[in-house]
């Protein structure tokens, strides 16, 4: 006892940890957010300023007269009364892809997370080598499988399910068939992450307690994946709302959504205050859905 | 389908033959026994040997390679598990971490549809201890905590069969000596049969009418605590349950109500009715605690048996002193001396005379070639070089 107590109290101040640098340490979590936060700052919070202005521009001026800020707040409500149904028109074909991407994404990522055993990874990969071609050549090779001479449209012809002018491409199907296909994986793999690390014996403990499989479904599996439900619904929803590729090649201007509008107003018709405001009242209208949305789907896990 | 736990007809729990195979491995192996209904049977073995998998077939969450699960006439063996009227306290607990802990213990309740559950589920939250709690979620409890919410959220839906897979293991030991009491008094209250695998061969013995040892798939033994313990069937239930020194000797028969035993060299006795095996080889098996000690052979009880030896190692444990003797032929044997003030200590090194009544003695069947098995003493450290 003694001497260990030699010991230690000859080697005392040698011992002793070096002096904390508090500043540093303090300041280091800062240090690390600075890249992002710079990054963010150039080329987000400052085209956003930019464009927040253009909204409010003089609506008379020109690319060649120059704009003028005049805090032109008619902008807005002039832009809504003319673009109000391709509002209607993205929220609305964004759902309907929402829900049958829910519909097939679900089942999807569940057997892939729960019953694929080593075929996990191929599987996987699978939902994402679409990903691998561009946005384009994708959507592309959509209109080629919908086209009215094409073998989907003969079949749907043949039972009767379509008449026989009936017809996909340029339809509003046409539209939703391409936004689901193009966002799956988006509502796959975070759905996909949670399914994961859902633990098979909370199943069985659910069904030792008189739970048949649906009943265990809705009170134990969904809940859990409540958190990847949640993520992939807004990683799927909030890109397809904004939209405007599949529009434009599945659709005609019947089927153009609020993207479609944008992408005139800033490309086509010069446009822009008119653009700037559309993008704002999007970006006003998918923050409302998206609060409202997760306000109401329970968010203790998320948040 | 909501009164199911209700409507099964009565009965024991009895395992036809039960068998459970992973590709080439047999976890559960023929396995036959029968549970009196309302009864307390333990599950006793080392890790690996089956039990949970055992369990898990009662349940429902195994299916039987062959073999049946018949609870009274009924065969549930091909039963979905929330059909069976049995309810499980997971090893692992599996509490539903999205729910609080009141909803945890209401979900069987609510299942079958019970509306109101709030009284019940506050009366098993007081009865495990953990009123109050019921707002948590299972992640704001301690490992001891949660293995009682698991016992509570079983137990409140009264089943006809209560599988406890090692329901205690993570509780102190005075936590554990209280729910002891309490799952005994309701195990007698509400006459629920009970299986409850454990580790702790006290626990078994204390809390189980009949107790059972399992030994790579199979039961080795099963019986009475008081039976097993006094009269072990097998070498691995004399070491499994307490410890045993058990001395290779070779019998030649029984000679009258004795059988005779040559043990290195020197002759014993046990009565035969003591004698599991009575030719060819054999374990004479002693207790360590029916081992006395003295100084001298003159001081040797008439009738009964002894060896001379030499202590090597004394631990004092308190309520008594455990001693190792080392034999003429190189064995220790351990035995166990009361710290009742009568008799005093031995000290390291003295030579003593170990004895035993011979009624305390029993004799086993042993593999030929296979010698002298003492059990360590449990403050040895495990994994000692020898
Ligand atoms: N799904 C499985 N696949 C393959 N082997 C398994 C499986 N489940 C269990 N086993 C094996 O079966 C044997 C018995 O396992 P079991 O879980 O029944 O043991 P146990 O007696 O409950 O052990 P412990 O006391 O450690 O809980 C073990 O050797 C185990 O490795
Ligand atoms: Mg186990």
């Amino acid at each position: 006892m003694t001497a260990l107590a030699q010991v230690s109290g000859g080697s005392g101040p040698a011992r002793t940890p070096p002096p904390a640098r508090p500043g540093r340490h303090r300041l280091l979590p800062y240090l690390l957010l600075l890249p992002g936060a710079a990054w963010l700052l150039v080329f987000f919070a400052v085209p956003l300023l930019q464009l927040a202005a253009a909204s409010l521009y003089d609506p008379t001026g020109s690319l060649s007269t120059g704009y003028a800020l005049t805090w032109a707040f008619g902008n807005y409500p002039e832009a809504l009364q003319a673009y109000w149904p391709q509002f209607a028109r993205s929220f609305g074909y964004a759902g309907a892809a929402l829900v049958l991407a829910l519909l097939m994404g679900y089942p999807l990522a569940y057997a892939i997370a729960q019953k694929a055993g080593r075929w996990k990874n191929l599987l996987l990969v699978c939902v994402v080598a679409p990903m691998f071609t561009s946005f384009l050549v994708r959507t592309l090779a959509w209109k080629t499988i919908l086209s009215d001479n094409g073998a989907l449209v003969g079949l749907l012809r043949d039972v009767h399910l379509l008449g026989p002018d009936g017809r996909l491409l340029a339809t509003p199907v046409a539209v939703v068939l391409g936004l689901t296909y193009n966002f799956l994986p988006f509502l796959v793999l975070p759905l996909y992450a949670s399914l994961e690390r859902l633990d098979h014996r909370l199943l069985e403990a659910a069904s030792d307690l008189y739970a048949g499989p649906l009943h265990a479904f809705r009170t134990v599996t969904l809940p859990l994946s409540m958190p990847g439900l949640i993520a992939g619904t807004l990683l799927f929803f909030i890109p397809a709302t904004g939209d405007y590729i599949n529009a434009e090649l599945l659709g005609t201007p019947n089927e153009y959504m609020i993207g479609n509008v944008i992408d005139s107003a800033f490309l086509v018709r010069l446009d822009y205050p008119q653009g700037a405001a559309l993008s704002f009242l999007l970006m006003a209208a998918i923050l409302a859905v998206v609060f409202v949305y997760l306000r109401r789907a329970g968010t203790e896990e998320v948040l | 389908m909501s009164g199911m736990a209700n409507e099964a007809p009565a009965g024991d729990l009895r395992l036809v033959d039960l068998t459970k195979r992973f590709g080439i491995f047999t976890a559960v192996d023929e396995l036959s026994l029968t549970v009196p209904q309302g009864s307390f049977f333990a599950l006793l073995g080392a890790s690996g040997c089956g039990k949970t998998t055992t369990l898990r077939m009662i349940a429902g969450l195994e299916e039987p390679t062959s073999g049946q699960v018949l609870l009274g006439d009924r065969d549930i063996a091909r039963l979905r598990p929330y059909k069976r009227p049995v309810n499980t306290v997971f090893q692992s607990y599996a509490l539903f971490p999205h729910l609080n802990i009141a909803e945890n213990v209401a979900f069987g309740l609510r299942r079958r549809g019970i509306r109101r559950v709030e009284e019940q589920v506050h009366r098993m939250l007081a009865l495990v201890q953990l009123d109050g709690y019921g707002r948590r979620r299972p992640a704001q409890l301690s490992g001891g905590q949660q293995q009682r919410v698991a016992l509570a959220r079983a137990l409140i839906n009264h089943p006809q069969v209560l599988l406890l897979d090692e329901p205690l293991g993570a509780l102190d030991l005075k936590l554990r000596r209280q729910m002891q009491i309490e799952l005994k008094r309701i195990q007698t209250e509400v006459g629920i049969t009970f299986v409850h695998v454990t580790h702790d061969q006290e626990e078994a013995m204390t809390m189980a009418d009949t107790v059972a040892v399992m030994n790579a798939g199979r039961i080795e033994q099963l019986g009475a605590p008081a039976e097993l313990y006094e009269y072990p069937a097998t070498a691995f239930v004399a070491n499994f349950l307490g410890q045993s020194n058990l001395l290779a000797a070779d019998a030649a028969g029984p000679a009258g109500s004795e059988v005779p035993v040559t043990a290195h060299g020197v002759r014993f006795s046990v009565p035969a009715d003591r004698a599991r095996a009575d030719r060819g080889p054999v374990y004479l098996g002693v207790r360590p605690e029916k081992l006395h000690l003295v100084e001298a052979v003159d001081q040797v009880p008439a009738g009964h048996q002894h060896v001379e030896g030499v202590i090597t190692d004394a631990s004092y444990v308190g309520v008594s002193t455990q001693y190792l003797v080392r034999t003429g032929w190189g064995s220790e044997l351990s035995a166990f001396t009361a710290n009742s003030g009568v008799g005093g200590q031995h000290p390291v090194g003295a030579p003593v005379v170990a004895h035993w009544d011979p009624r305390h003695a029993f004799l086993l069947p042993r593999e030929p070639g296979q010698d002298d098995r003492t059990t360590p003493l449990v403050d040895e450290p495990v994994g000692k070089p020898s």
